[in-house]
């Protein structure tokens, strides 16, 4: 059942409108440039040649909070950085996810003290938790595909 | 979470000059949060138009508590926050805390870790510049040196985790030697490494030494003069590059270092091409002791003997009762430190890396101070963009080559 | 290595008198807080040492005279190099030293972090803020009375208590 079998004389491809929106979605789901510490330089090799996330989609890594879908939480979030981290979610317009990523950014990893969020979750919601400390880019990778399916089961009632 | 908040700016008025106050100046706020920043620091510039009339950086957005965290860790349990401190140097930092902790326990090192601890380190240092070469190329628009750099990365990742099996976060470097022994690729990837990397680094060169766009956004940036830089306690590329050839691998040689034959390169001017230069050349260099130590490479134990402190080996917990005990007492208790003080300094890619550890006499330590180079080199910040424009200053926070994670611990 | 520690610690002796301690070949020299500006002066300019490489604090706490020490290592820029550690004990209650900004520029940020996390004061000191902490924090978290603050580890069976404490946000 090809494509051009589907589309027939007209050139007409019927599907529904939830599959539509969720691929356009996933298929080019801009991060926010958001890498704070370690989890960060991995990151970028998961941006780098060897283990390419524009396959993806990702090509850009967007500054702006205003231009991006995706806040890869990359990092340990510091008391005095949590105020910025929820700004930025506020900033972010929607459709937006969150993917925490590291230990840090899912529970605090090896640091239980005053000076960390325990758990970037006690801010933002998160929607996938990558564990690592730093996780491997293909882990990275992995937790992006896991986001990716988890919003093409997305429904039309929760945006309507 | 997003309230707004009454500041009194009185407290801050005399961080700005007075033109601010007026409105003649504008206050721009270069958040936590930027392409730039590499990490997450603020700067906040006073601007003339578009040039810099101050600049104040605001750091602690990294602030981890580790210094805290380690008194409550017992030795050898507070050397894994050790990588995590200046991330793009790990081994560098398991080096400083066990160098320290050596010290303190008058521990000795059998030789051949100690050249396996010198080929990681100036590994890592190379990891550090090439992934500094990248960012800041990408920030002065250079963004092929960005993937190239990257690439090379991956090959010294491969040979971390093939040592240790963390690409980033080794914890190798372990209180009397190394942890364990290095597999039998080790010595033929290293070999490959060597001989392709030279080749590499004048990829880079021709790219960037020569490129006029390079130059025109380098030459004559961030000048800083030697009588400044040691006025303000600068040590590593930054006071190379200012003329003087003052590197603590020379100065007070750790772990075998006087044995190895290397240049240290120093720059004429202190501006952010000199610099640039200096890390470059350096990469050359390390690429140099690297394949010095890997041709000396002596068979041997690669961890002390003093079964107090070095756990045994697992076969022998089977027969020797002692063994036994001694396993024990390590994993339970930790093994106790004598009391007193130390700094212990070792040469990072970013300056000086100094441990101050002191212990009372029990097995978790009194106080671990790092003394992190970024937290200095921060310092003048204010003094290197006076009178530059805004995209210098971005230029300028590259060729300081700051991590916040150092900075801030 | 010796030789020259030692003759250093002739030479400081005969200029200051005061208490030191040499421990795994590295010399300390005790002073008081009123004489620490004069004494720093002297060594940059008289013994050549130029560079202020480190100044931090150890807290003794239970013991509250003195409850904290402020460490300094001083380093010559030439050979021989040398490292001379100087040693503050200061008393707790209210925590005061004079600011050694004038002599070194850069002990600037150094004495931000040790009023951030120790709670010292330094007298004349031109913008004592705190550096690493927010702004509007309370208290300072590197002594020894300040607790670590750590969360309770969460396990299965304490899972759901440890969550319902934890703060969620609502959207």
């Amino acid at each position: 059942m090809g494509l051009e079998q589907k589309a027939g004389n007209m050139g007409i491809v019927t599907t529904s409108l939830e599959t539509m929106v969720n691929w356009a979605r996933t298929n080019a789901m801009w991060p926010m440039l958001f890498g704070l510490a370690c989890c960060a330089i991995e990151m970028m090799s998961a941006q780098a040649s060897q283990y390419d996330m524009s396959r993806f989609g990702m090509e850009l890594m967007r500054a702006s909070p205003r231009q991006s879908d995706l806040m890869i939480v990359a990092g340990r979030v510091s008391r005095k950085m949590a105020p910025v981290v929820r700004q930025l979610y506020d900033q972010m317009p929607a459709p937006k996810w969150v993917i925490a990523m590291g230990d840090c950014a899912s529970c605090t990893g090896v640091f239980n003290n005053y000076a960390l969020v325990q758990g970037v979750d006690e801010i933002v919601p998160v929607d996938v938790y990558v564990a690592g400390c730093p996780p491997r880019p293909e882990a990275l990778i992995h937790g992006v595909m896991t986001l990716h399916e988890k919003v093409k089961r997305e429904k039309l009632q929760k945006w309507a | 979470m997003t309230e707004i908040r009454e500041v009194d700016t009185k407290e801050l008025k005399h961080l700005v000059s007075e033109r601010a106050l007026r409105g003649e100046t504008m206050l721009l706020n270069m958040g936590p949060q930027h392409p730039s920043t590499h990490g997450v620091l603020r700067l906040l510039l006073e601007l003339d138009g578009e040039i810099v009339v101050n600049c104040i950086p605001d750091i602690g957005f990294l602030h981890t508590g580790i210094e805290k965290n380690m008194e409550a860790k017992i030795y050898q349990k507070a050397e894994v926050m050790t990588d995590r401190l200046d991330y793009l140097n790990p081994l560098g930092n398991n080096l400083a805390y066990c160098l320290a902790l050596e010290k303190l326990l008058e521990l000795d090192v059998p030789p051949r870790a100690q050249v396996l601890r010198v080929i990681l380190a100036e590994l890592t240092r190379i990891n550090s510049h090439l992934l500094w070469l990248g960012t800041s190329g990408l920030d002065l628009a250079a963004m092929s040196v960005f993937l190239y750099c990257m690439r090379e990365r991956e090959a010294i990742l491969n040979i971390f985790e093939m040592i240790s099996g963390a690409r980033m976060m080794t914890t190798y470097i372990r209180p009397g030697g190394v942890w364990r022994d290095v597999p039998a690729e080790f010595e033929a990837a290293v070999h490959d490494f060597v001989a392709m990397m030279p080749a590499r680094i004048d990829e880079y060169e021709s790219m960037l030494t020569t490129n006029e766009l390079f130059l025109d956004r380098t030459k004559g940036i961030g000048v800083i003069s030697q009588e400044d830089c040691i006025r303000w306690g600068i040590s590593g590329p930054i006071l190379r590059a200012a003329g003087m050839p003052y590197d603590m691998r020379r100065v007070a040689p750790y772990s075998g270092y006087e044995q190895y034959d290397f240049n240290i390169p120093t720059g004429p001017d202190g501006d952010v091409f000199c610099r640039y230069k200096v890390r470059v050349d350096e990469m050359r260099e390390s690429v140099k002791i690297i394949d010095q130590a890997i041709k000396k490479l002596p068979y041997g134990p690669i961890r002390s003997n003093n079964r107090k402190v070095v756990p045994p080996p697992r076969s022998e917990l089977g027969s020797s009762m002692e063994a036994l005990i001694h396993h024990f007492k390590l994993w339970t208790e930790g093994f106790s430190v004598p009391a007193g003080g130390v700094y212990t300094a070792t040469e990072s890619p970013r300056g000086e890396l100094g441990v101050y550890m002191e212990s009372n006499g029990g097995p978790k330590p009194q106080r671990v101070r790092w003394h992190a180079p970024t937290f200095v080199n921060l310092q003048i910040m204010p003094l290197l963009s006076r009178g530059h424009f805004v995209a210098d200053v971005v230029g300028i926070i590259g060729s300081i080559d700051i991590v916040l994670g150092d900075c801030d611990r | 290595m010796d030789s020259k520690l030692e003759s250093l610690a002739t030479a400081l002796e005969q200029r200051f008198a005061a208490k030191q301690e040499i421990f795994r070949d590295q010399l300390t020299l005790f002073l008081t807080p009123d004489r620490i500006i004069e004494a720093a002066r002297a060594l940059r300019d008289e013994f050549g040492f130029t560079f202020l490489s480190d100044e931090s604090a150890v807290d003794y706490f239970p013991q509250e005279l003195p409850r904290f020490h402020v460490v300094y290592q001083l380093r010559t820029m030439q050979a021989p190099y040398l490292l001379l550690t100087l040693r503050v004990p200061i008393e707790g209650g209210e925590p005061h030293m004079p600011t050694l900004e004038k002599v070194f520029p850069n002990a600037n940020w150094f004495e931000r972090e040790l009023w951030d996390m120790f709670g010292i004061r330094f007298d004349d000191h031109s913008d004592l803020r705190r550096i690493l902490m927010p702004f509007d924090w309370e208290g300072h978290p590197l002594r020894k009375d300040y607790p670590l603050g750590y969360e309770e580890v969460e396990f299965s069976f304490n899972f759901n208590e440890v969550e319902a404490r934890k703060p969620h946000p609502k959207d």
